[in-house]
């Protein structure tokens, strides 16, 4: 696909890899040893934590490091805390890092069995749930949800986790959308699938199906708002702020399967490519290491090859084979050293490009100018840079190779922080 | 289990399309090369003289200043010698070679790299360069004095001239098949029609030019010529004439379309390229200056940055 583009015309049209592309891999991953899990948040003292090393954690537990109100996490393992560390994410992201060595025999936490199924018990049990269910929209005071979407596909390429998800377990989606409607009391639950896929989703309870064209980026969270429900997200708003509250398959599933069974869903489900290009769907404990996870799919790995979290868009590239598998983690891709374009700092040629790509209809040519001297607000303010919708096609495209991606993300943290310490004053 | 492996990690995406500037400046080099083998085959060891000499003394001078200016040298992306390349399609076979050399300094160093190098030059260098060479020492670009010692099998008269000064039947000694077969003078990669069509129209498939430029450009001159004939058909010569003859062709493929220098947006490139095509026939008829295209890309790389203000409200974008 991308050899083609490269010869021919440089208007990528790229599609979403459907279902029956994707083979199933070994089904399920077991950690060798240890699991990290990562709370977000940090801390400043070891000792305010609730949590210390050496503490015994049952699977299915719920670990809430700065007390009950506070981010949790679900232990995925029986076994004993063995290290408690801050680590750092992406944009200024911070986390806590619990390593959890495992028992040899596995006991079974039961404070979740029983529970009836209301957002109390969504908001307290489930939103560490595989695939990151977005149930902090119904936490607070935001602005109400009134419709639910259900994501029967991934935003990125290559993936096709939730698809996945939405065809094999369909019956849990459906009790998750049940228990969803009658937690949350939001009446509209619409399914979002590819358009080949929109088959057999006659009894899910859901209010609607939608389809979304397979050509990326038409998954893009802004992008179904834009051309399923004719909504344009204003800029630097989100579609939650309209509000649309999107759910991944998984995580319905996983919200189904939660009060099917009457224990917390610990397995994440995730899209694996390996160095050739292969692709598997796995599932493995949360927290377990993409080490574990390689390990036993056969990949081995060399210096400077390329691990990444996510799809080849819009992922992450992890620095360490200890990275744990995480609840968002749809898909983890391998590519050999030496496989992958670079990019240079070389200056933009002024091709026009990623203005023709991009699907946010910018001016990434002179937006690129300001954000590489740095002029962050210039670029937010002559230029729409809140309108990106992060897709990250003008890097793919841009002859130059200008991390435009990067320089946008970066200046939208920067101006973030910006605000953030401007906000107190005025 | 702890392995040290050392990954690459670097922001997404992680996957590219596999464009490159040295692709697209090859490419656009390879495109010339028909144009530019007729030039060589009709003025013979001169007109290889020029082209060596240009592309040449072109990466001559942007090494020079890559090492004055202490930065990575960046010859290896073809702009160089493609712009030398350019320059030497646009120039007579006999030009001499200091010509050529102070050709090529104004194109690389007054052209590009005193505005900040590659992508940052407002202007076509290598238009930019000719104008002022052709100001400067305006015999040595007269074709006709230039070429009057070439034993050629066609006219030895520059089409534009004639045009210039008999009216429109100096423009019947030209077919439009002489035009397309280069047997007129002119530059000597300016003059083979077939070739530069050939060459980019290849360019316009690889979108590495842009059809919304180019299209308008010819429009813009069949139509502005197609009005000029239309009141005076005695003194202006028709449409046809106008888009074969002259820098016409090279012009739409080679020069108005720059990467740099030319809008990106859709609205913005039409208003471009057709106001490019009106200005140089505007020139050619009632200006002073033989052939107005070059100047019509000057004056259209100007309002470029203005033309670009004509753009797509951004997705979300309220007011």
């Amino acid at each position: 696909m991308t050899k083609l583009l490269s010869a021919g015309p440089n208007t990528p049209l790229m599609t979403y890899e459907l279902l029956h592309q994707t083979p199933l891999g070994p089904q399920h991953i077991t950690a060798a040893k240890d699991i990290t899990l990562l709370v977000p948040g940090t801390f400043e003292r070891r000792e305010d934590l609730t949590v210390k090393v050496g503490d015994g954690v049952r699977t299915g537990q719920k670990i809430s490091p700065f007390g009950p109100a506070g981010a949790y996490a679900v232990s995925s393992v029986t076994g004993t805390i063995r290290a408690i560390a801050p680590m750092s994410g992406d944009y200024g992201r911070r986390y806590t890092a619990l390593t959890i060595t495992k028992a040899p025999a596995e006991q079974t936490d039961d404070a979740f069995s029983g529970q009836a199924p209301t957002l109390e018990t969504l908001l307290a049990f489930l939103r560490a749930a595989p695939g990151n269910p977005p149930l902090h929209l119904f936490a607070g005071a935001e602005p109400a949800v009134h419709t639910i979407l259900v994501c029967g596909l991934d935003a990125d390429l290559l993936v096709a986790t939730n698809q996945y998800v939405i065809k094999a377990e369909l019956a849990a989606v459906s009790r998750g959308i049940a228990i969803l409607k009658e937690a949350t009391g939001v009446p509209t639950v619409v399914i979002v699938v590819p358009r080949d896929l929109v088959q057999g989703f006659g009894h899910t309870g859901a209010t609607a199906l939608k389809a979304v064209d397979p050509i990326y980026p038409a998954a893009n969270p802004h992008l179904i708002i834009h051309r399923l429900f004719g909504q344009e997200v204003p800029m630097g708003k989100s579609p939650a702020d309209l509000g649309f509250a999107l759910f991944s398959a998984e995580s319905v599933a996983a919200i189904g399967k939660a009060f099917d069974t009457g224990r917390l869903p610990l397995d994440k489900t995730f899209t694996l490519v390996d160095k050739q290009g292969r692709k598997s769907i796995l599932s493995a404990r949360i927290g377990t290491p993409v080490a574990d996870v390689l390990a036993a799919a056969g990949i081995t790995t060399a210096d400077r090859d390329r691990i990444i979290a996510g799809g080849p868009m819009t992922g992450a590239a992890v620095y360490s084979e200890e990275m744990p598998i995480r609840a968002d983690t749809d898909a983890l891709l391998v590519q050999a050293a030496g496989s992958f374009a670079l990019t240079s700092d070389y200056p933009c040629v002024n091709c026009g490009e990623c203005v023709r790509v991009c699907p946010a209809r910018m001016q990434v040519n002179m937006l690129v100018r300001f954000l590489e001297a740095g002029q962050y607000s210039n670029a937010a303010d002559l230029y729409d840079l809140d309108a990106c919708i992060e897709c990250g096609l003008c890097s793919y495209v841009c002859v130059a190779h200008i991390p435009i991606f990067q320089y946008i993300k970066l200046a939208k943290y920067e101006l973030s922080r910006l605000n953030a310490a401007e906000a107190p004053n005025g | 289990m702890a392995s040290n492996r050392m990954f690459i990690v670097s922001h997404a995406p992680f996957w590219h399309n596999g464009s490159g500037i040295a692709r697209r400046n090859f490419a656009t080099i390879v495109a010339a090369l028909p144009a530019l083998a007729l030039g060589v085959i009709q003025y013979g060891l001169p007109a290889v003289g020029v082209v060596t000499l240009a592309v040449s003394t072109a990466m001559f001078w942007e090494w020079l200043l890559c090492k004055a200016t202490r930065r990575p040298v960046t010859l290896g992306d073809g702009n160089a010698a493609l712009l030398g390349l350019v320059l030497a399609m646009l120039v007579p076979a006999t030009v001499p070679w200091w010509a050529v050399l102070t050709g090529t300094f104004l194109t690389i160093v007054i052209g590009q790299q005193i505005f900040g190098g590659i992508g940052s030059n407002p202007f076509h260098p290598v238009v930019l360069a000719m104008m002022i060479l052709s100001i400067s020492w305006a015999t040595i670009f007269d074709f006709n004095a230039a070429l009057v010692n070439y034993d050629l099998s066609f006219k030895a008269v520059y089409p534009l001239t004639v045009v210039k000064t008999f009216g429109s039947a100096g423009a019947e000694q030209f077919s439009a098949l002489d035009l397309l077969l280069g047997r007129h003078i002119g530059g000597l990669g300016a003059t083979f029609g077939l070739g530069l069509i050939a060459g980019g129209i290849y360019l316009m498939i690889r979108r590495i030019i842009r059809w919304e430029i180019t299209v308008p450009f010819l429009a813009g001159i069949f139509v502005t010529a197609l009005c000029f004939q239309t009141a005076d058909a005695n003194r202006f010569a028709g449409p046809m004439f106008h888009l074969l003859a002259g820098y016409t062709l090279v012009g739409a493929f080679f020069l108005l379309p720059e990467d740099s220098s030319s809008p990106v947006n859709t609205i913005a490139m039409v208003i471009y390229g057709f106001g490019g095509g009106v200005m140089a026939v505007l020139i050619r008829n009632i200006g002073v200056y033989v052939d107005g295209v070059l100047l019509a890309v000057l004056v259209m790389n100007l309002v470029s940055p203005l033309l670009d203000k004509i753009r797509p409200k951004a997705l979300g974008k309220v007011g």
